[in-house]
């Protein structure tokens, strides 16, 4: 059993990374009162963005990242134009990103399906990684693992501590207000939006070209979706985001461990488990209306014109 | 950054004209990304959209796809309209056809004119039963419909997979994760020699006529639409909430199981991992594009159909991915939502001129 | 008119005017503050006030006109150029934030370096020295609408303003915390403050302003200094004549209690809202029992227990003797209820629907139903007969509810319920934003009705308008309901004391 633990936990962090990547984008994302539900779609094309320049850059996987956040910035801007500025219904234009993303991802990733690309070696981190159990799970990872816990404590010092947090949580739950006392609330929502679009691209990115390394048609398998679902188990707190994102990825990690421990389980029910697990989390979530209503950005996929 | 200012009333004229106008905006993106693909739009249109036509076999095949297309959106539309965001109907599809296959494979060797019946009663009910899964941990649990209704869908993605692997896999099917192929009297009959859309295209037209008169007269219409429209009036005139919730996925659920019996007693005859080619999602634009109108989401069905047959004809004619399909689908649906927003709104800087 | 620019103004308007569509909202107007003046802006609702005070905050900006700050052309594009101008805002809805505390909300109208703990010494210093005591750490939420008025008085004041704004500031008062705002506001103007007061409360005007400007249909109709004028002149300049008054005849057929309500207590569905402790009240036929009180103390949660939209305890809400406190509005409203709430679009009426569809939203009782099938046509014309009955002003009954006024909207969701001969009417607010006229048939309607034997709740936070139409009066403060009272045993000083709640005593 022990044999086991260590390389599920260290792989826990690995498949939780493009959750809280993609989750703290949009927990960004709705705490400024917008329902971006096309994290799946751009962190689909932020996957074959990313992959396609690494493989284009002779396998640079910085340059491939950054490729990765550009895409998933511009899909989230797309997403922006009809959702913010022209103040379409968001959950439509979500879906619409979504099915935009799947569409255009499979269409550019047609000619990727046979790349692959090397990933990226772990970095251990001096001495830390030589403490016994604790050192190889959480030092010996690859550094988006370092990197996607960076931005969730700066995420979280950012809404907890700065005015930047204070203006995003205030419109949120009230853009009138906002607007009222001089915001330019839709600015503030776009650069939300696109921060989203941005985390979003970076997890699809993760994915294809440090995660698996490869390009393989609708790869998110629902991770996307996934992450929204966190946002509203998180309460959009960041901390509870991070603790469920490791949750999940355990839960995913478990079905490439199942034979290893023993477990006689069909593999497509554990397969299927993360689903389960994600219609279970939000059940057990939104049974509790005040916690919900309590944290909730008042706002959300609520559009905002400035009118008389 | 504010482009829009609220119109006094809404524009009659942008409620109709809006989806030809995504049609047409989709097609102008389409010739500019076939110019970067080096094609000639006009060559790639007529593949596109006239090449599939060109044959009374093509029509059939258009016919073949919009039945389900049509026959789903419009139990999304009823849902839509009570703003239940139901966008798991390709989930409630695989579980009504798991559930219609499962008759078909247990009936093999003593079948009758009963089978087939009893298979579409089985998928409809199947279908509506995991849309009633939803609906339950809404109404009970206030957990959101978009998340739960899509997560099913792989649920029932996992399950059709596990079936096919496991317990239903035809034996002499040389380990191919797919049934048995249904017998003839498991399958809707043909409606013309030599083609393959089939009576299961009824259904649909009979969903069409239903809803119709459902959306026209019926009170439960109303009542769903004040729902959605306005939840606070819909509680304040005693019209229940729950109520709109169960019938919006239970109908919805419904129509997507009745179609995912139509492909498995259909075209494919048989429980594979591809069963739907996406119909469950494209049905969410047909519905849109259709403006939520019953006879509107008969002319959506029919183009999204024919961009389906297109798909197919441009991986042929012009070896690109059939994945454009998507890519048009997705357009199609920013463009519309792009087009509506004019509906309620106009430019600001109009204002001086008008 | 013209207007030389005068010299020692601190705020001077010439010829301001603003369109919305065909509207025209501010037609020409032009005003003179000086400084240290208090200077009433008086009309009625829809007259144009607000956007005229949105124009000077720069939250909207003008089609035409000069706004001199100091003796010096200024534009004024958004409200932080109002604020460092010295220009600050006292909201009548909608600018703070409920999930953020006191502090913070005040930051967020700051600027400078963020620093939460000594903005807080700050507020607590200028809170004492105005006599509006506050508690920087508390959440908004938490707090009553008189204290909330306050965090937004501290928030202009901590800009050091040289003209401080009051949109209807006394509406969510109660008459004591009244006196109390205005010596706070005559302390500012002594150390040189100018306030611009908008209201429609004339004797507030009299008792507290130097001089007013009388705007009607957006236009500048008069200018006064207010001790001189009687409240007639003014109504006059406001409305273009008398103020209407409310006939009331006695009540001639026998009454029977037709509403009972025992020891209904209830939680609020809103996590910021207020329960209802132990509520027990009659109304009897041919009598209206008004409720006093301020927003937020339970009277969204009474009425929505009273109308159905939450169901209570069976037992708790008796109609006619028979218990419905477990049924919804609808099975409430098969037995005779009428209910007129105080949100028209979006509750009373769905916006974006016909007249003649929001009518079949609770009057398809009245044959509009058959088999499950609409008859659109009987819908059109019960709207028809509502709209002709209550001179209700609209394009017909195919326009849609939200393209007509305030006033005339009400009008029709009032009328709808009275035409389905309701046997109790419960209506929340029922004069909020009309006009004086509209507010004047609602209420000689409302009266009229009772005198044929129906009986009616009305809530209302304007104690005038209780005082004028109720036979009887309560008060709900912080969820529980004071004995009501004939109206002749109550007076407005006795009743704000009960709305202020136990804790002001």
């Amino acid at each position: 059993m022990m044999d086991h633990l260590t390389p599920i936990l260290v792989g826990t962090l690995g498949a939780a990374t493009p959750l809280v990547l993609a989750g703290l984008g949009e927990l960004i994302t709705e705490r400024s009162g917008v329902m971006n539900l096309g994290v799946e779609g751009m962190m689909l094309i932020g996957a074959i963005a990313g992959f396609a320049t690494a493989v284009g850059t002779d396998g640079s996987v910085i340059l491939g990242l950054l490729g990765g956040v550009a895409a998933g910035v511009l899909a989230a801007s797309a997403f922006a134009v009809l959702a913010l500025s022209l103040a379409a219904n968001q959950a439509a234009c979500g879906l619409a990103l979504t099915i935009f993303g799947v569409g255009l991802s499979a269409f550019i990733g047609q000619s990727y399906v046979s790349h692959s690309l090397a990933g990226l070696q772990p970095w251990a981190i001096p001495v830390l990684s030589d403490v016994p159990f604790v050192g190889p799970i959480l030092f010996r990872q690859d550094p988006v693992v370092y990197l996607a816990f960076l931005l969730y404590v700066l995420v979280a010092w950012t809404l907890a501590h700065t005015k930047v947090g204070l203006l995003l949580r205030a419109v949120g739950e009230s853009p009138e207000a906002a607007h009222a006392i001089g915001y330019p609330v839709l600015g503030i929502r776009w650069l939300a939006t696109l921060t989203g679009g941005g985390f979003a691209g970076l997890a699809g990115a993760y994915l294809s070209i440090v995660y698996t390394p490869l390009w393989v048609q609708n790869m998110t398998a629902g991770r996307g979706w996934i992450s929204v679902a966190l946002v509203v188990f998180a309460a959009w707190k960041p901390t509870r985001l991070l603790l469920g994102a490791c949750l999940f990825g355990g839960v995913t990690i478990l079905q490439f461990h199942a034979q290893g421990l023993g477990l006689d389980v069909p593999v497509e029910l554990l397969a299927a488990l993360p689903y389960l697990a994600t219609i279970l989390v939000l059940v057990l979530i939104s049974r509790d209306r005040n916690l919900l209503l309590l944290n909730l950005p008042a706002s959300l996929s609520r559009p905002f014109l400035p009118g008389r | 950054m504010h482009l829009l200012e609220p119109r006094a009333e809404p524009s009659r004229t942008l409620q109709w004209a809006a989806p030809p106008l995504a049609i047409l905006l989709m097609l102008l993106a389409g010739s500019v990304l076939f110019l970067l693909l080096g094609r000639d739009p006009l060559e790639a249109f007529r593949v596109f959209f006239i090449q599939p036509l060109e044959s009374g076999y093509g029509w059939s095949e258009l016919l073949l796809k919009a039945g389900p297309l049509i026959l789903i959106a419009e139990g999304l539309a009823i849902g839509f309209r009570a703003r239940i965001y139901n966008i798991g109907a390709e989930g409630q599809l695989i579980f009504g056809a798991v559930c219609a296959g499962g008759v078909a494979i247990y009936a093999q060797g003593h079948e009758g004119s009963w089978t087939l019946p009893l298979m579409v009663l089985a998928g409809g009910l199947g279908g509506m039963f995991w849309g009633a899964i939803p609906a339950l941990l809404k109404t009970r649990f206030n957990a959101e419909e978009t998340l739960t209704t899509l997560m099913l869908t792989y649920v029932a993605n996992f399950l059709l997979s596990w079936l096919v692997h496991i317990p239903w896999r035809d034996p002499q099917g040389m380990n191919f994760p797919q049934s048995v192929m249904f017998s003839d009297a498991e399958l809707f009959t043909p409606l013309f020699e030599g083609s393959r859309v089939n009576t299961s295209i009824f259904m649909a037209v009979v969903a069409v006529l239903v809803f119709w008169l459902l959306v026209k007269r019926s009170f439960l219409a109303f009542r769903l639409e004040v729902g959605g429209q306005a939840p606070t009036a819909a509680r304040y005139a005693g019209f229940s909430a729950q109520a709109t919730v169960w019938v919006s996925l239970c109908v919805s659920g419904l129509t997507a199981g009745l179609a995912g019996v139509g492909e498995v007693a259909g075209p494919i005859g048989q429980l594979n991992l591809n069963l739907s080619p996406g119909y469950g999602y494209a049905a969410i634009i047909v519905a849109y594009l259709g403006r939520l109108h019953p006879l509107g989401i008969v002319l959506s069905g029919l183009l999204m159909a024919l961009l389906y047959l297109g798909g197919e004809a441009a991986q042929m004619s012009l070896q690109l991915p059939a994945a454009i399909t998507g890519l048009f689908q997705g357009m199609l649906l920013f463009f519309l939502l792009g087009a509506d927003a004019f509906i309620e709104n106009r430019f600001r800087f109009l204002r001086r001129a008008a | 008119m013209t207007l030389a620019s005068t010299p020692d103004a601190r705020l001077q308007l010439i010829g301001i005017t603003k369109r919305y569509h065909a509207l025209v909202a501010n037609d020409q107007i032009s005003l003179t503050v000086a400084p240290g003046e208090i200077h009433a802006v008086l009309g009625e609702n829809g007259a144009g006030k607000s956007t005229l005070m949105k124009i000077i905050y720069g939250a909207v900006r003008a089609d035409a006109g000069q706004m001199l700050w100091n003796g010096r052309q200024v534009e004024v594009a958004s409200p932080e150029a109002a604020r460092r101008l010295g220009i600050g805002m006292v909201f009548q809805h909608f600018s703070l934030f409920e999930t953020l505390s006191v502090v913070e909300n005040i930051a967020l109208a700051l600027e400078g370096p963020f620093n939460l703990a000594a903005l807080a010494e700050r507020v607590r210093s200028v809170s004492t020295q105005y006599g509006l005591p506050l508690d920087p750490g508390r959440l908004v939420h938490s707090l009553s609408v008189g204290e909330r008025q306050r965090v937004e008085i501290v928030r202009c004041l901590l800009q050091n303003p040289q003209l401080l704004i009051l949109d209807e500031p006394t509406s969510v008062l109660t008459p004591q915390a009244v006196q109390k705002l205005f010596e706070t506001l005559r302390q500012l103007a002594r150390e040189g403050v100018s306030i611009l007061y908008i209201s429609h409360k004339l004797h507030e005007i009299q008792s507290l302003c130097d001089r007013a400007t009388v705007i009607r249909s957006g236009r500048v109709t008069g200018h006064a200094i207010p001790s001189q004028e009687t409240p007639a002149s003014l109504a006059r300049m406001m409305i273009g004549r008398e103020l209407p008054h409310t006939e009331m005849a006695p009540f001639t057929g026998t009454p029977h209690t037709v509403l009972q309500v025992d020891a209904l207590s209830a939680a609020s569905p809103d996590p910021f809202g207020t329960a209802l402790d132990a509520v027990s009240l009659q109304v009897q036929s041919g009598e209206i029992l008004g409720i006093a009180g301020i927003s937020g103390n339970g009277q969204n949660e009474l009425m929505a227990a009273l109308s159905g939209e939450a169901p209570v305890a069976s037992a708790a809400v008796k109609l006619e003797g028979r218990a419905i406190g477990h049924l919804d509005a609808g099975a409430r409203r098969d037995l005779g209820l009428g209910f007129v709430p105080e949100e028209r679009l979006g509750r009373g009426a769905v916006p974006a629907m016909s007249l003649s569809r929001n009518a079949l939203l609770t009057a398809h009782r009245q044959g509009m139903v058959n088999y499950g099938l609409v008859s659109y046509t009987r819908a059109a014309e019960f709207a028809r007969q509502v709209i002709a009955r209550f001179g209700v002003k609209c394009g017909g009954e195919q326009a849609l509810a939200r393209s007509l006024s305030g006033g005339n909207l009400q009008k029709f969701i009032v009328g709808r319920e009275i035409a389905q001969n309701p046997r109790l009417l419960l209506v929340s607010q029922p004069t909020w934003g009309v006009d004086v006229g509209a507010a004047a048939q609602l209420r000689q309607t409302l009266v009229d009705l009772s005198r044929q034997g129906v009986a009616i709740l009305v809530v209302s936070e304007e104690l005038e308008e209780l005082f004028e139409i109720c036979d009887r009066i309560a008060v709900l403060a912080g969820g529980r309901l004071s004995p009501p009272q004939p109206r002749a045993a109550c007076n407005a000083e006795a009743i704000g004391l009960l709305m202020a709640g136990p804790q002001a005593a």
